[in-house]
């Protein structure tokens, strides 16, 4: 804890803090989107815009995987659950995310059922070994960070020869994302942000060198940035000084953790499991090429959109939720009509009020009075 | 089946529950000689005592938890800490509890009388008496072992006024020792949590650590154990109620490192994770400094700290000013507190 308290030091946040101030050109706007929804709750938790100045802004963008997940993915984990009634296993905050007619996950678990809240996908495996007779289906969600220990557990099945155990595939990709929002922009002409912090647990997996035809394809600096809250006041104040040069550079801020290159074992196992999609929707993006990964042919047997036939979803977004918006980076929480109105943390009407790493969520829960 | 009571080999059936001879023996042989008493010796079906003049406090709860045996504690413990604190906070002197225990069919004897004799022991440690019971048996599948409800009498002393009612803006906030240490080790036994923390649950009776404090300061403002959720929800309960804001300190508020640690590794904040030892106290702000050290002299209060004041807000928010310099609020929590993916 020693290691985490330096990243929390009071002192060295003033200083940080003073050389932002310091270095901000009063006469420009600085708009910087934190592209990981950890960062996002890092800069409510810890109160960091309180100590930025008025000219540097930042702005959320789609890196919370559960807020990316269009609704039609949603149900089709609840079809699993109830009509097939598998023993459906996945992360804590999937399980409160809305789908079509304002059911989720909990209240189908209310209602009868088997939803289980894991903490790592090999409980799903040993949930699978201990119910021989029950189809045990893991909800695989998240970006680069949460693909690997869904390819491990892939690899372990086929090891067990399981026949009781598939997943249902949603893992997304990090690049296409930050394309899917830079893109509309610089084909509109338009600039939305003046540079991005980049995820630092993706990094880990991907490595730096990722980031780099993006930094200059659309020249925005990227910061890759690490958790803890001195890591990104850090990030902020290198974004900063990129733009005062005029600089679009990928900076590794992160570097106790992120390498060029990234975990190449882990890479491996991904690719040995899983496979490019032609094309996967996104909540608030819509559908973009190459954006996610499908389980390869060769795991076939533990694809679960192979195994049981899903129905399509009739689903339809509330029109007045800006959540797609939001996660654009086009619109700020406080700016949707619903915002802690209608939509709660309690009662949530869009994805981005659901996980503690969506932004409106984060608004709402540290911020929403200011 | 035999109406002899093997602790050792045998487990709870329906017949426990079902009025007859099997639930007279299993109430003769375990609970009253656990609890031994001559208000429950009498065998009535209620218990009848001398009240003395003045306010009594009356408090229930009922109890569920998992794992039922965790470190530094059990459900039985629980149930007694449980009630005796809630009857506490009003500044009152526990004096009586009643015990209702539904029993899951299948549960082994063994394990019920080690709940009941270590509710024995903490009902002895509080100074308060078990005098009425109730057990009733479910069938296997429809309970989790045990559930116990208890429900406590007190006695409150003439001058002392302990409601949310009479917080007001300039009081000082008071806790009296590290936060969280019952959720996070209930948690590190959780069979689909893996991590190791050397850590035991905070479960005790505040009696004494109360009577120390009402003796220094009769004129104590509010007192409450932030239970589930934590201090965040106590905070903002007592706000609502006194409708004032609160302006907390990080830096202040005692939480030990490995408790920290593993709310890290869990995506989880200490102030929202639960104790069954700890009280948060206010008291006019003159009065404060005399109040810790009073808290700090008793073994209960020895990491006390001032953690914050009461302010006015007519939004009545908790806020919070962090370590690292920023402010945030300590709001509501939302259903159960979800790890998050990553």
């Amino acid at each position: 804890m020693k290691y985490i308290d330096e990243f929390r030091n009071g002192d060295y946040a003033t200083e940080v803090a003073r050389r932002i101030h310091a270095e901000a050109d009063p006469g420009r706007r600085y708009r910087f989107m934190e592209f990981c929804g950890g960062h996002t709750h890092t800069l409510f938790r810890y109160g960091i815009p309180d100590l930025l100045p008025d000219n540097v802004n930042m702005i959320h963008g789609p890196g919370c995987p559960v807020c990316v997940l269009p609704m039609a993915r949603i149900d089709a984990a609840i079809e699993l659950a109830v009509r097939h009634q598998v023993i459906l296993c996945s992360y804590g905050d999937m399980l409160r995310v809305p789908g079509a007619h304002r059911t989720s996950l909990l209240k189908a678990k209310a209602q009868g059922a088997d939803v289980r809240m894991l903490y790592s996908p090999a409980d799903a495996l040993r949930i699978a070994q201990e119910n021989p007779q029950r189809q045990v289906v893991f909800f695989a969600i998240g970006f680069e960070t949460t693909t690997p220990p869904t390819a491990a557990v892939l690899l372990k099945a086929r090891q067990l020869a399981l026949k009781n155990f598939s997943v249902f595939c949603n893992h997304v990709l990090t690049p296409p994302a930050i394309t899917g929002i830079l893109e509309p922009a610089q084909q509109a002409g338009e600039r939305i942000i003046e540079g991005l912090v980049g995820p630092g647990h993706v990094s880990v997996i991907t490595g730096g060198e990722a980031y780099e035809s993006l930094a200059q394809r659309y020249h925005t600096p990227i910061v890759i940035a690490g958790f803890e809250p001195l890591d990104l006041l850090h990030a902020i104040l290198l974004l900063v000084r990129q733009c005062n040069q005029n600089r679009h550079d990928v900076e590794n801020q992160y570097s106790r953790a992120v390498t060029p290159c990234g975990n190449a074992k882990a890479q491996s196992m991904v690719a040995q499991t899983m496979t490019l999609r032609d094309r996967f929707e996104w909540r608030g993006l819509g559908w973009m090429p190459h954006s996610a990964l499908r389980i390869r042919p060769e795991f076939a047997d533990f694809d679960a959109e192979v195994r049981f036939e899903l129905s399509p979803s009739d689903a339809r977004e509330n029109k007045a939720c800006e959540c797609p918006a939001v996660l654009r980076g086009a619109k700020s929480p406080t700016e949707c009509k619903l915002f802690a109105t209608r939509c709660t943390p309690d009662n949530p009407i869009g994805a981005c009020m659901v996980s503690s790493e969506g932004a409106c969520a984060a608004h709402y829960s540290y911020g929403h009075t200011r | 089946m035999s109406l002899n009571n093997d602790f050792a080999h045998d487990c709870v059936e329906m017949i426990h529950g079902g009025g007859g001879r099997a639930m007279r023996r299993l109430i003769d042989d375990l609970f009253l000689q656990a609890f031994d008493n001559p208000l429950l010796r009498a065998g009535d079906d209620q218990a009848c005592f001398q009240v003395a003049p003045g306010r009594m406090v009356m408090s229930t709860d009922s109890h569920v938890i998992s794992p039922l045996f965790f470190p530094g504690g059990d459900i039985g413990a629980l149930a007694v800490h449980g009630t005796v604190n809630d009857v506490c906070m009003a500044g009152a002197v526990p004096l009586y509890l009643s015990a209702a225990f539904i029993l899951e069919e299948g549960f082994p004897l063994s394990d019920l009388r080690r709940l009941v004799l270590s509710m024995a022991e903490a009902a002895r440690e509080a100074g308060v008496v078990i005098v009425t019971g109730d057990t009733k048996v479910v069938e296997r599948g429809k309970g989790d072992g045990v559930f116990i409800t208890t429900t406590g009498v007190g006695r409150l002393p003439d001058h002392v006024h302990c409601s949310a009612a009479r917080v007001a803006v300039g009081d000082k906030i008071l806790v009296n020792g590290f936060l969280g240490d019952h959720g996070v080790a209930i948690l590190s036994q959780r069979e689909n949590l893996t991590f190791e923390a050397n850590l035991r649950s905070d479960s005790q009776s505040l009696h004494d650590l109360v009577a120390a404090m009402i003796a220094v300061e009769p004129d104590l403002h509010c007192m409450r154990d932030p239970t589930r959720g934590g201090l965040a929800a106590t905070l903002n309960e007592i706000s609502q109620q006194a409708n004032v804001g609160m302006r907390l300190h990080e830096k202040t508020i005692p939480v030990r490192q490995e408790v920290r640690a593993a709310c890290e590794f869990l995506g989880l904040d200490p102030l929202y994770v639960a104790n069954e030892g700890k009280l948060v106290a206010f008291c006019a702000p003159e009065r404060a400094d005399a109040l810790l050290l009073a808290m700090r002299s008793h073994p209960k209060g020895r990491d006390a700290a001032i953690i914050g004041e009461v302010i006015e807000d007519e939004r009545r928010m908790v806020r919070l000013r962090t370590g690292f310099g920023g402010e945030r609020v300590v709001d509501w929590r939302s259903g159960d507190p979800l790890p998050r993916i990553c």
